[in-house]
């Protein structure tokens, strides 16, 4: 498409988020300032003090009361957008399945932050995965680029009449967030263009069809109808989310998936890898691919709807697939990652041997020398007889 | 030298966090001399915090203390309360954590009277998330998420919790420390819910968007602005405005306290059970 732009900006991956919202204008945004996604909010409230949104801007007391606050807007017919991190996130908890249940198109970003306790400001994923069951559609993105690019694609997906989901998008905290690097934006028209007009569907505020929003409707109601409803219009998601990538796509000259694979055709072995860490990934299979070695890799983007059946082909062929949680599933066969890829990959044959990792909690360092040491463990079970131990390998924990 | 507080204090996790300038250091040292002077022992001693500059107090001080999680600190010590009355219980929080995400368990905690000392540092914004407007900030006054001046009126959490039920009731500032400290050591003494708000300077995230803007121009302003309850009875609500009103501005000390009340209750529904099972046995 002619009129790209080509400017590479400077930016942390917050003032990225902001600008994407900036760029949407929704009608109210609540929020709840929490480390790391404080400055999203921050960069916000000076746009909406500038006059350089139309938002109306609602600071409330807690993030209970933010997403309580854009549940209500967005039950009124507004294009409501909020933003939060880590204990903010498990605040709003309760409301996630209101918001998804009530089928209202909010977008959230969320800064991936660890859940205390000990209390810890720094990254993981715990608090978003904690939320996976919650009916929101879930992006996870890798860097600035995508922070930004997810927050515009969200606003589509989310007010599609097929879905009418809330959708959270994720990016690594402090790794992202408060860390410089490149953005490329559309423009301010093209964005507009390209997310449209909001329609509201059922708001309350139209006298002439008054309606009401999350009743009771008791033992013998129809719960379980709404509830199964939710979960066809999340599987009807997969393709819309392909579909506002590709449009995206066309648009901006960046082409999504609902994953993204990385010199996966003819890999022997594979990591299955979340947000930031894939660049450090990606290096990785580059020098273990310089020595011969058959790496591969998949960045996860989508992980609500979870695209099993994309993830069992795309992996048909390698022999080990790792996966690197950066969040743990207590009491669980692995972290959360791993057990949707293991299920994925079930019903293959034959049937990949899959492998649970995690690293980085609470925002500990993953080096290269780190994928390295899981890439090892990977080449050693493909060559070996056998399937290997599926107990959970820890990268770069310290020693006792 | 070494202070005698620095025997409360966990030395190996020095330097602070606060900022230079920064009033919460000097209500944490008064903190730390009333359990001195009132010869608090360690072993019966709890401190719970919060989240926020404030808060971050729990983590330095050597006595048992619970950092818990944004606004909980007070159901936290309830729960520590109920379980072991003969403790005393100590919550340090601040105006965002107390207030706001909290609000609800401060008001809740004044109306039970529950033998807590709640001191509230209100520093009158959001200092560690970067400076945004909080249920105390001054109308007019400039915040990140007010960056025009702030247009909601604040709270009087003095007069908040006091129509709420707590039964000690005061106000000190950083500049007058040493009253503050006796406010913080009759405040421990009361039987009942005692709220102490110590109202602190925050050069970094207020004062450097307001005025004054400097630390020691701040604490004068603070001191040029307190005044006795007494004084401050004489004045009209116009005269009153911006004024801190300091000292003891409520006490109660015939209202019952919530986990004494509750023993006894549990005690009398004991003793009736136990009389109602006798009576069975005998027929």
């Amino acid at each position: 498409m002619s009129g790209q732009n080509t400017e590479t900006l400077a930016v942390t991956g917050n003032e990225a988020a902001a600008e994407a919202m900036r760029q949407i204008d929704p009608d109210v945004v609540c929020a709840y300032p929490i480390t790391p996604q404080t400055e999203v909010v921050q960069l916000y409230a000076q746009m909406v003090a500038d006059g350089k949104v139309s938002s109306e801007f609602v600071t409330v007391e807690s993030e209970h009361s933010a997403m309580s606050a854009v549940i209500g807007a967005a039950a009124g017919g507004a294009r409501t957008m909020t933003a939060t991190s880590s204990q903010g996130f498990a605040l709003m908890w309760e409301l996630l399945f209101v918001a998804s249940s009530y089928r209202l198109p909010i977008v959230m970003t969320t800064v991936n932050r660890a859940l205390s306790g000990p209390i810890n400001i720094h990254c993981d994923h715990s608090d978003s995965m904690g939320g996976r069951d919650s009916g929101w559609i879930q992006l996870y993105g890798e860097n600035h680029q995508q922070a930004y690019d997810n927050c515009i694609q969200a606003v589509r997906i989310a007010e599609h009449l097929e879905v009418r989901l809330p959708v959270m998008h994720m990016y690594d905290g402090y790794v992202i967030s408060g860390a410089i690097g490149p953005l490329v934006m559309l423009s301010d028209d093209q964005v507009q263009d390209f997310i449209g007009p909001f329609t509201a569907v059922n708001p309350l505020l139209d006298p002439k069809r008054p309606v009401t929003v999350g009743p009771f409707d008791g033992l013998h109601g129809w719960y379980f109808e709404h509830k199964v409803a939710q979960n066809r219009a999340m599987d009807r998601a997969l393709k819309v989310i392909q579909d506002v990538a590709d449009e995206y796509g066309e648009l901006s000259g960046r082409h999504y998936g609902l994953f993204e694979p990385y010199r996966l055709d003819d890999a022997e072995i594979a990591i299955v890898v979340v947000g930031s860490t894939a660049g450090t990934t990606r290096l990785v299979v580059d020098k273990l691919r310089a020595k011969g070695v058959k790496a591969g890799m998949i960045r996860m983007r989508v992980f609500r709807p979870f695209p099993h059946a994309a993830y069992a082909s795309a992996l048909e062929h390698v022999k080990v697939v790792g996966v690197l949680d950066r969040a743990d599933s207590f009491g669980a066969q692995g972290g959360p990652l791993f057990l949707e890829i293991r299920a994925a990959l079930y019903d293959n044959d034959p049937r990949p041997q899959v492998l649970p990792f995690i690293y980085g909690l609470g925002g500990r360092d993953i080096f290269p020398d780190n994928i390295e040491q899981a890439f090892a463990v990977l080449e050693k079970a493909a060559q070996e007889k056998g399937r290997t131990s599926t107990g959970r390998r820890y990268l770069n924990l310290r020693e006792d | 030298m070494t202070l005698e507080i620095e025997q409360l204090l966990h030395r190996e996790r020095l330097p602070h966090i606060w900022c230079a300038g920064c009033g919460v250091g000097i209500v944490a040292g008064a903190f730390l001399r009333a359990v001195l002077d009132l010869g608090l022992k360690r072993e019966n001693t709890v401190v719970v915090s919060g989240i926020g500059c404030s808060s971050r107090a729990a983590g330095y001080i050597d006595l048992n203390t619970v950092h818990a999680i944004h606004g909980r600190a007070l159901p936290v010590a309830t729960g520590i309360k109920m379980a072991r009355p003969e403790f005393t219980v100590i919550v340090l929080t601040g105006d965002g954590d107390g207030a706001a995400i909290g609000g609800n368990h401060l008001i809740h905690s004044c109306r039970r009277n529950i033998d807590l000392t709640c001191i509230l540092f209100n520093n009158q914004i959001y200092g560690m998330t970067g400076g945004q407007f909080s249920p105390t900030t001054e109308p007019g006054d400039i915040a990140t998420t007010a960056p025009y001046g702030q247009f909601e009126p604040p709270f009087d959490l003095c007069r908040l919790a006091e129509a709420a039920g707590a039964t000690f009731v005061a106000r000190g500032t950083a500049a007058n420390i040493r009253q503050t400290e006796k406010l913080i050591k009759q405040g421990i003494q009361h039987c009942g819910f005692s709220f102490i708000e110590a109202v602190v300077p925050c050069p970094t995230e207020y004062g450097r968007r307001n005025k004054p803007a400097k630390a020691v121009d701040m604490l004068e302003a603070e001191r040029a602005r307190s005044i006795s309850k007494t004084k401050a009875a004489r004045l009209s609500p116009e005269e009153l405005r911006d004024k801190i009103v300091t000292g003891v501005l409520y006490e109660d000390t015939q209202k019952p306290e919530f986990q004494r009340t509750y023993a006894e209750v549990s005690a009398g529904v004991r003793a009736q059970v136990g009389r109602r099972f006798a009576e069975e046995d005998e027929k």
